[in-house]
């Protein structure tokens, strides 16, 4: 066998004594590495007191592993150099915006008069943090062209539920109850989720062939049981709703709302209003187009702009403008007497918002039109480099995200998951895959502002080879990939079949041992 | 612009490429109506200098906790942490990764994930723990929603003990969901007849320990009583490192635990972000929501870690998903595990005991005091005291005096007022002794 055939099986990696390869160091679970009574913290025990726990003692032992402090660093050091990350490259997920974290907001959210105030501490101590969150509102308003914001929304879904709940309220205001919600098939899963959540029945529309809402579909769609359409705009398609304005006004002829999933603000910041598109209510991810960090998964922020007619229903808490400047509402009152009540503790991602307003005054308002331009110019770069070798779904311009279909993989046996797999060899993050639904094996990349003309043409060479590779027969290389990964490709059917969702001693198989 | 790498050469190049002569190209679709030519009115770009001037001016304006005697709890607790966490929780390999889809270039956050609902299991005495969800006061929510779930029932109880952020954000939702609460009034250090309310149409009873405050109590009894009508019983913990001392829900009979674990780990934060922890028995476990890591092997037969149970998930399942939760808290589940582990067993049980040893020399102050009565029988690091006149001026007073004192109760039920004069009060390992001897002396002469 060639070392080449050997590599495309599979086979012959490099076996080394300790299951280590180079920099890739197997690193066992904390519980695994306990030394009972280590400790990586030094506290002094208290004098002797008497307890006031009413015999509620702990008792037993808990089942924590002693550790020292080395042993933890270089645990979490160790599985750090088992993610990708934007830090060490490209990271083409469509519709998750994964853009450069500037480390100056880490730094200023870290500062004492952010990070270590409490949330209920007396409000004449906290003038600073109000003043901050006013500042972000400002920007937010002033961006979208809405005259309100809620900001309490932990993240993106839970924007989503503040938006839909607001409208219900607005509706039920007006004395009505409508049961239905209209849902594009492209759009993400927590949008008909929100909606079945409040307790529409969500009803899909399917796209015309060129990725957009089909007008006619929709008008026919549309009646006075209808709450609200969600619409993401640009859409997951990366394109932007042509017929939006007659969109919105058809919604609205029908007394609906028109709400937006502004997952992809980021496309348009700064060159267009939502509010100018005839949108009542839309959430913005702060972690994407205002690049606070995704941190594997979180935490994220979801602010929603609103409408003047949905305005009043807001979550508490609210910031208002009294007499005596920046009034903190906790508490149902004067005009804040219709709001749906409160949608998480305190005040909202604080550590977000700081991290969020660093990022929009280090932009300015020229920047973060040059943040829209910059990311729909990268991915139209990529479209046109890439069209000959990938198949495009939609021809001519996109937004900030490409949208590519597997027929390019016809016939080769290779799928999108095997070619999104073969990226991960190269030093590649891999794009979204089968993301929107409403494309078959969809690719979709997002390349966003922040890589360079050098970082995607590197790019493009890859995808191009290894378009070339699949074209040319070499499927098995595709079927193996990833092999240079700490770990090869994962069973995740023997994983939810037997769910193992924590760890656990063995005492059965040591007794067995003595 | 210092976050922008195109060139203005690279992007003449780039349209050209494109066969475009202009961006406004690119954006043809947009309708002119709608279209934005010139710049919003908003500031300029800034150079680091300048924002971090600007918003450094506004943080000097916030009154930090670790520039005075501070007292505050009420879910968010003030604890030291150490200085390693906040490193390692800066690799960029954690902090700018995303959610752990393609799992072979995320064993990282995963693994970290898997060890995350160990030791929270472990912590709460439950069977399996979710991957974390933004908060304490939403997790409660999605507690009470499981329940119903997992019961076919549509009713629940909420004991007054019940932080009052979680009682109404499980009421925001129970009106848009679609479900009925029966929610008692506070009742600061009193008995409430949680067992009388379980009927044959109760989902669940949700209580917390200790409660907002801070009283602790043994709820195996109501367990019992919840399971024989076929409720469940959900505990809610705002004060995690609590479980370092007291007897976890999982021991007291807890189907479910919802809580708050900002306390290891991470930060005040003005209130956000925190970790909601989510735990529950094993059998439950399709009908959780959020995220669930667990244990398999790759085609190498090597063990490793993968996103799992994802057919409960928005998605995958879309409309008939069991939450619409995507995001969870990763970096601060990562905060949190990282803390956890340099603590270990001996020193979360120190840590706890220190806790509780600071409230207990600051009660003993505290009480010598005319005009104040400790409401408590029992608490472990928070208590309430009940003041001899309303207690939200004597918070301002003594703010302006340099203690932040606690939280008067009337900030969250301003129409009751025989809950004018409750302060309640909490102590860390933060707290000195010469910080409760100034609490002391300055309260002391504010209600003489």
């Amino acid at each position: 066998m060639s070392d080449r055939q050997a590599a495309e099986n599979g086979v012959g990696l490099i076996e080394t004594i300790t299951g280590n390869r180079g920099l890739q160091i197997e690193e066992k679970l904390i519980f695994e590495q306990d030394s009972p009574g280590h400790c990586g913290v030094d506290l002094a025990d208290p004098a002797p007191f008497r307890a006031r726990l009413g015999g509620l003692e702990r008792h037993g032992a808990i089942g924590l592993p002693g550790l020292s402090e080395p042993q933890v660093v270089r645990h979490f050091t160790r599985l750090s150099q088992k993610n990708y990350a934007i830090d060490s490259g490209l990271y083409p997920l469509g519709s998750c915006t994964m853009k450069h974290n500037p480390r100056l907001n880490e730094k200023l959210a870290r500062l004492p008069g952010f990070a270590d105030i409490h949330p209920l501490q007396p409000v004449s101590t906290v003038a600073g943090a109000l003043a901050l969150i006013d500042a972000l509102a400002h920007w937010l308003k002033t961006l979208t062209g809405m005259p309100a914001v809620a900001l309490s929304p932990g993240a993106g879904a839970h924007g989503e539920l503040c938006g839909i709940m607001s409208i219900r309220a607005a509706l039920e205001a007006r004395g009505e109850q409508r049961s239905r919600v209209l849902v594009p098939e492209s759009a993400h899963g927590t949008n008909p989720a929100t909606a079945a959540a409040c307790g529409y029945t969500v009803d899909p529309v399917p796209g015309n062939p060129q990725g957009r809402v089909d007008l006619g579909v929709l008008k026919a769609k549309l009646g006075a049981d209808v709450a609200a359409l969600m619409l993401t705009n640009p859409n997951t398609c990366g394109l932007f709703e042509n017929e939006i304005l007659e969109i919105a006004a058809a919604v609205h002829a029908v007394g609906a709302f028109f709400y937006c999933d502004g997952a992809n603000f980021n496309a348009i910041v700064g060159r267009v209003r939502p509010a100018d598109l005839g949108i009542d209510c839309m959430h913005l991810n702060l972690h994407k187009t205002f690049s606070t960090p995704h941190g594997g998964g979180g935490p994220g922020s979801g602010p929603v702009a609103l409408a003047a007619s949905i305005a009043p229903y807001a979550p508490l808490p609210w910031l208002v403008h009294g007499v005596d400047g920046l009034e903190l509402v906790e508490r149902k009152s004067g005009s804040a007497q219709h709001v749906i009540g409160r949608l998480k503790g305190f005040h909202g991602q604080m550590g977000m918002f700081v991290r969020a307003l660093a990022y929009m005054m280090s932009h300015g308002a020229d920047g973060l039109r040059q943040v829209a331009e910059d990311a729909v110019l990268n991915a139209n770069y990529l479209r046109v480099r890439l069209e000959s070798d990938l198949s495009l779904t939609s021809p001519g311009r996109c937004m900030h995200e490409v949208l590519f279909d597997d027929r390019f993989l016809k016939d080769t046996g290779i799928t999108t998951l095997d070619f999104a797999k073969a990226l991960i060899d190269e030093g590649y993050h891999p794009m979204t895959m089968y993301f929107p639904l409403v494309v078959h094996g969809a690719l979709l990349i997002e390349p966003t502002e922040t890589e360079s003309k050098a970082s995607l043409d590197q790019f493009v060479g890859v995808l191009k080879s290894l378009a070339a590779e699949a074209r040319t027969g070499h499927a098995a290389r595709f079927h193996s990939a990833p092999r240079l990964t700490p770990r090869r490709r994962l069973d995740e059917t023997i994983a939810a079949r037997k769910p193992i969702l924590r760890w656990r001693p063995e005492p059965v198989r040591q007794r067995a041992a003595e | 612009m210092r976050y922008l790498p195109l060139t203005e050469r690279d992007r003449r190049e780039m349209l050209e490429a494109i066969g475009v002569d202009s961006i406004d190209a690119l954006f043809a679709d947009v309708p002119p109506a709608a279209r934005l030519d010139g710049l919003l009115d908003l500031p300029r770009a800034m150079g680091e200098i300048e924002v971090e001037r600007a918003i450094s001016e506004m943080a000097a304006r916030n009154v930090a906790a670790d520039s005075v005697p501070f007292f505050i709890g009420g879910g968010a607790y003030r604890h030291h942490i150490p200085a390693a966490v906040d490193h390692l929780i800066q690799r960029g390999e954690f902090l700018t990764s995303y959610t752990p889809y393609q799992p072979e270039v995320s064993q990282g956050t995963l693994q970290y994930l898997f060890e995350f609902q160990t030791q929270v299991a472990l912590l709460t005495g439950m069977e399996v723990a979710n991957a974390s969800l933004y908060d304490g006061a939403t997790a409660c929510a999605e507690a009470v929603m499981m329940a119903n779930r997992l019961t076919r029932r549509n009713r629940s109880v909420l004991s007054g003990g019940l932080h009052p952020h979680y009682r109404e954000v499980c009421e925001t939702y129970a009106r848009f969901v679609g479900f009925e609460l029966a929610a008692l009034d506070p009742a600061p250090g009193g008995g409430e007849d949680l067992a009388g309310l379980v009927g044959r149409d109760t989902a669940c009873v949700v209580v917390q320990n200790p409660d907002f405050y801070g009283e602790i109590r043994d709820y195996s009894e109501l367990a019992r009583i919840c399971h024989d009508a076929g409720a469940l019983l959900v505990v809610v913990v705002t004060e995690i490192l609590s479980l370092g001392a007291i007897r976890p829900p999982g021991e007291m009979g807890a189907d479910i635990v919802a809580a708050e674990g900002q306390s290891l780990g991470n930060a005040l934060n003005f209130g956000g972000p925190h970790l909601g922890l989510f735990a529950s028995r094993d059998k439950f476990v399709r009908q959780m929501p959020g995220r669930l890591v667990g244990e398999t092997v790759d085609v190498d037969g090597r063990r490793g870690w993968v996103l799992t149970l994802s057919t409960r998930e928005q998605h995958i399942r879309r409309e008939k998903a069991t939450s619409n939760i995507c995001t969870n808290s990763g970096l601060c589940a990562l905060a949190f595990t990282i803390h956890l582990a340099l603590l270990g067993e001996a020193g979360l049980i120190r840590l706890a005991r220190l806790n509780h040893a600071a409230a207990v020399a600051l009660i003993e102050r505290l009480e010598r005091i005319p005009g104040v009565q400790l409401v408590n029988r029992t608490f472990f690091n928070e208590f309430s005291l009940r003041l001899s006149r309303p207690a939200a001026p004597i918070v301002e007073a003594l703010a302006e005096k340099g203690v932040l004192a606690g939280i008067p109760l009337s900030r969250f039920y301003p129409t009751l007022p025989e809950m004018a004069d409750i302060l309640i009060v909490a102590a860390t390992e933060m707290a000195t002794g010469e910080d409760m001897d100034r609490f002391e002396r300055e309260l002391a002469e504010t209600l003489a």
